[in-house]
């Protein structure tokens, strides 16, 4: 340990030690995670929600047609998975069926970002727990010892590649645009379809972007992967939590609702259909009042405490049928279970997601379902666009109703979200939101059960307490 | 492998542009966005000097990270530039290597060293209710600090504060008719607290690339740009758009567009407001100028001090 800072010294076997981390940073929103390491692993984790709007509260007395926009507002990098739910949530209420073309303009935007945010995760959130940056700010300060295992020539590679995928991003932003307006923040979902009719212009423009955007994906995104596989292969074996998994589905491939991504749930081991009466929000140890414990959403209420002696977070505990489950890329390429990309087949030596086993529940795991997902989500593409009628109407007027409800189920690049929506007078009677990081990120709830992501850091290797790596590692490896 | 193809960025520092070019393009853009006619030597010294000397610290509060998202698809200058070439940027929450301690430190340490010199973006409201509880910011010295806390201390060391988007500018949609957390934007906070730094707005749900990078060079080159009543660039926020909007001749002849996918005809009737909202995206356009809200749906007014609840309900005419 010669050269060691004097506070890096060996702790004695046996005892604990308490490592803090706020903010974590390259993620969305406000995080801390608390974390006790003893004899070098996680032995106890708590993930701290740092930050509350009030989205729930905003939007009641609205009309209901300003969801949309001003739901997308919750996450700048996921916007346009909130205005698909909205959409639904609202298509539901006003019973308004969409055309083909509305359904595949949807996909399009929707999709576009999809590869945007999965790109953006692993470059531009991510990878700085696995390479070095430039030696200039914003890329240093960083950790005394990073933990950073590649050669010179991949970590040389991986910064052109961070460079190249800023440029990609902002292609599929353009993407994004040519249908839906404007990125980030569309306008272009609304409830009964969305506003532009795509022309042979716009189409074209689309798939001339998105042939370079697949090229990247195929030939270095997926690839590198893979190749991180080697050095950090440790992080394969941890991270895992509960293996239990939610998926609502998204994009629909046909106009019977079938979606490319199958809905389900994966509890202990059994696949499950999705029934959305089984969900349950908890607040024990987040700070809203006690009164709204165990609500399923459609009867959900946010009423905020910041005082609450008991609570350490802002986000409430969502729980299928009483457990935990993880959402995500991970979750949904497990309860669809398709077959990988061919570099996926060929580096792991097997066929479908499943086959990766506990392997796929693990730091490096999630980022393999995000790159495979993003491989599977760019051929659903080229699908849409081949579909896709220039100058066919995507848009049915439909009526504010009197009252109503309304369900909108769909998967953010992070995770299942479900929007519901209450009408009464024409305006929001109640609104609630159950977004991915809330399944993720959450708190123990009240039955005393750890939240996902605190779970997953159990038995993560910390053994440095001065550098404690793995746990950003762990916690991004979520995409929060 | 071939080295090359793997590495276009290193190709770049090799064979492409210098630093003279490179920073040719960006008073170029300037002169495109009416700051400058031509490229000015003086300008570009400044520029040179500013990344030496004038560090830029950005956080985040109540936000959707969508500005910083924003500020990704700025065209020219790249992003990749400007994060190393024309920006000190020494703290960005969503971009920094750093997290924890490691992260407060050093934002507390630059403000201290280029004290009155650098300067402060604010992403996101503030929220003031509740001692600053709805939003932590991070733990220093064993402590935890709040988004009130953070833009107290450093704004009142900041040479200037730029603040970026709606929220930041005016509270935007967390300060929206049902929220409790108090949250507010820079200015109302300032003078709440007696801070007396000079804060620019550049508002927009989110703000459009070219607005924070103009708005930036500016003020690393020549100092605040002039300001509306609004506390706005006027190069930026001067005009109205429906004055300035290309369906403004079918209003004109009445040709009003009847639903929300109908292409032609002015939006008014379907709920657009840009009569009441000043911006230059009817000329500027977003995503590298493909389109913009009004060609695809309604204008929301998402730059005013008075959004969202003065320009909704969205879909109604005003």
């Amino acid at each position: 340990m010669a050269g060691c800072k004097p506070q890096i010294v060996p702790v004695a076997a046996g005892k604990k030690i308490k490592v803090s981390i706020d903010p974590i940073t390259r993620i969305e929103g406000h995080l801390k995670a608390e974390v006790e390491v003893k004899d070098g692993v996680v032995v106890d984790a708590r993930i701290h929600g740092g930050m509350y709007r009030g989205f729930e509260q905003i939007l009641i007395g609205r009309d209901p047609r300003d969801a949309t926009q001003i739901t997308q507002r919750i996450c700048g990098v996921c916007p346009t998975a909130h205005a698909t739910a909205s959409a639904l949530a609202l298509d539901d209420a006003f019973k308004v069926k969409l055309t083909p073309n509305g359904r595949i303009a949807r996909n399009l935007i929707l999709g576009a970002n999809f590869l945007q945010s999965h790109i953006l995760h692993f470059y531009h959130l991510a990878a700085l727990d696995y390479v070095n940056g430039p030696g200039v700010a914003p890329f240093v300060p960083r950790y005394a010892k990073n933990d950073v295992r590649v050669s010179k020539d991949i970590n040389d590679v991986a910064v052109g590649q961070y460079l190249e995928a800023l440029e990609i991003r902002k292609i599929l932003h353009e993407m994004v645009a040519l249908l839906g307006g404007k990125m980030p923040h569309v306008q272009g979902i609304v409830v009964g379809g969305t506003t532009e009719i795509p022309t042979r212009e716009a189409l074209n423009a689309y798939a001339e972007r998105f042939k370079k955007v697949k090229k990247f994906i195929m030939e270095k995104y997926v690839p590198i992967v893979y190749l991180l596989a080697g050095p950090y292969g440790d992080l394969l074996k941890t991270g895992g939590g509960y293996q239990n998994c939610v998926a609502w589905g998204v994009f629909p491939m046909d106009d019977a609702g079938n979606t490319l991504h199958k809905r389900g749930v994966f509890t202990e081991g059994k696949d499950y259909p999705v029934d959305t009466d089984l969900i349950k929000e908890y607040v024990k140890y987040s700070y809203f009042e006690d009164s709204t414990t165990g609500l399923n959403p459609a009867q959900g209420r946010t009423i905020p405490n910041p005082y609450k002696k008991a609570a350490y977070s802002f986000i409430k505990a969502p729980r299928y049928n009483e457990k935990p489950h993880q959402a995500g890329p991970l979750a949904r390429m497990w309860v669809t279970n398709p077959e990988l990309s061919k570099t996926g087949q060929e580096k792991l030596g097997i066929k479908r997601m499943r086959d990766m086993g506990d392997a796929a529940f693990s730091i490096l795991g999630r980022h393999v379902a995000r790159a495979e997902e993003t491989a599977m989500v760019a051929n659903a593409v080229e699908q849409w666009l081949s579909e896709a009628k220039p100058g066919k109407e995507t848009f049915i007027p439909a009526e504010i109703p009197d009252s109503s409800e309304g369900l909108g189920l769909t998967e953010a690049p992070r995770g299942c979200l479900l929007h519901y929506v209450n009408i009464k007078d024409k305006k929001i009677a109640n609104y609630q939101i159950t977004s991915a990081t809330i399944w993720n990120a959450n708190p123990m709830d009240d039955m005393g059960q750890r939240g996902p992501m605190e779970q997953a850091l159990i038995g993560v290797p910390v053994p440095d307490t001065a550098n404690p790596v793995n746990v950003g590692r762990l916690i991004r490896s979520f995409d929060p | 492998m071939k080295k090359n193809e793997m590495l276009p960025y290193g190709q770049q520092t090799k064979t492409g542009v210098s630093r003279r070019t490179f920073l040719k393009t960006v008073t170029g853009t300037i002169a495109g966005i009416g700051v400058s006619q031509m490229f000015n030597p003086a300008l570009v010294s400044a520029l040179e000097k500013a990344l030496e000397t004038h560090p830029v610290l950005w956080v985040q509060g109540q936000s959707c990270s969508g500005c910083s998202v924003s500020l990704l698809n700025n065209v020219d200058p790249s992003i990749a530039d400007i994060l190393l070439k024309v920006i000190s940027l020494q703290y960005h929450p969503t971009v920094m290597a750093a997290e924890g301690e490691t992260a407060l430190e050093n934002l507390y340490r630059v403000a201290e060293k280029y004290k009155g010199k650098f300067s402060l973006v604010v992403e996101g409201a503030i929220p003031m209710a509740a001692n600053g509880k709805y939003c932590n910011f991070g733990e220093l010295n064993n402590k935890e600090i709040t988004m009130v806390d953070v833009v107290k201390d450093l704004g009142v060391k900041a040479g200037s504060v730029l603040a970026v988007g709606t929220c930041a500018a005016y509270g935007g949609i967390p300060a929206a008719a049902g929220s409790e957390t108090g949250a507010t934007g820079v200015m109302n906070f300032f003078q709440t607290y007696g801070i007396k730094t000079p804060v620019v707005n550049i508002p927009g749900c989110p703000s459009h690339p070219d607005w924070i990078v103009g708005s930036i060079v500016h003020l690393l080159t020549k100092g605040l740009p002039e300001l509306d009543s609004d506390g706005r660039p006027t190069i930026f926020f001067g005009n109205n758009i429906h004055d300035n909007c290309p369906n403004l001749k079918d209003y004109d002849a009445g040709v009003m567009a009847g639903k929300l996918s109908d292409a032609k005809g002015c939006r008014m009737d379907l709920g657009c407001k840009g009569p009441d909202t000043y911006a230059d995206c009817y000329k500027r356009k977003w995503n590298s100028g493909l389109n913009w809200c009004v060609d695809n749906s309604v204008c929301i007014g998402c730059v005013e001090p008075g959004f969202p609840d003065a320009s909704s309900p969205f879909y109604e005419p005003a």
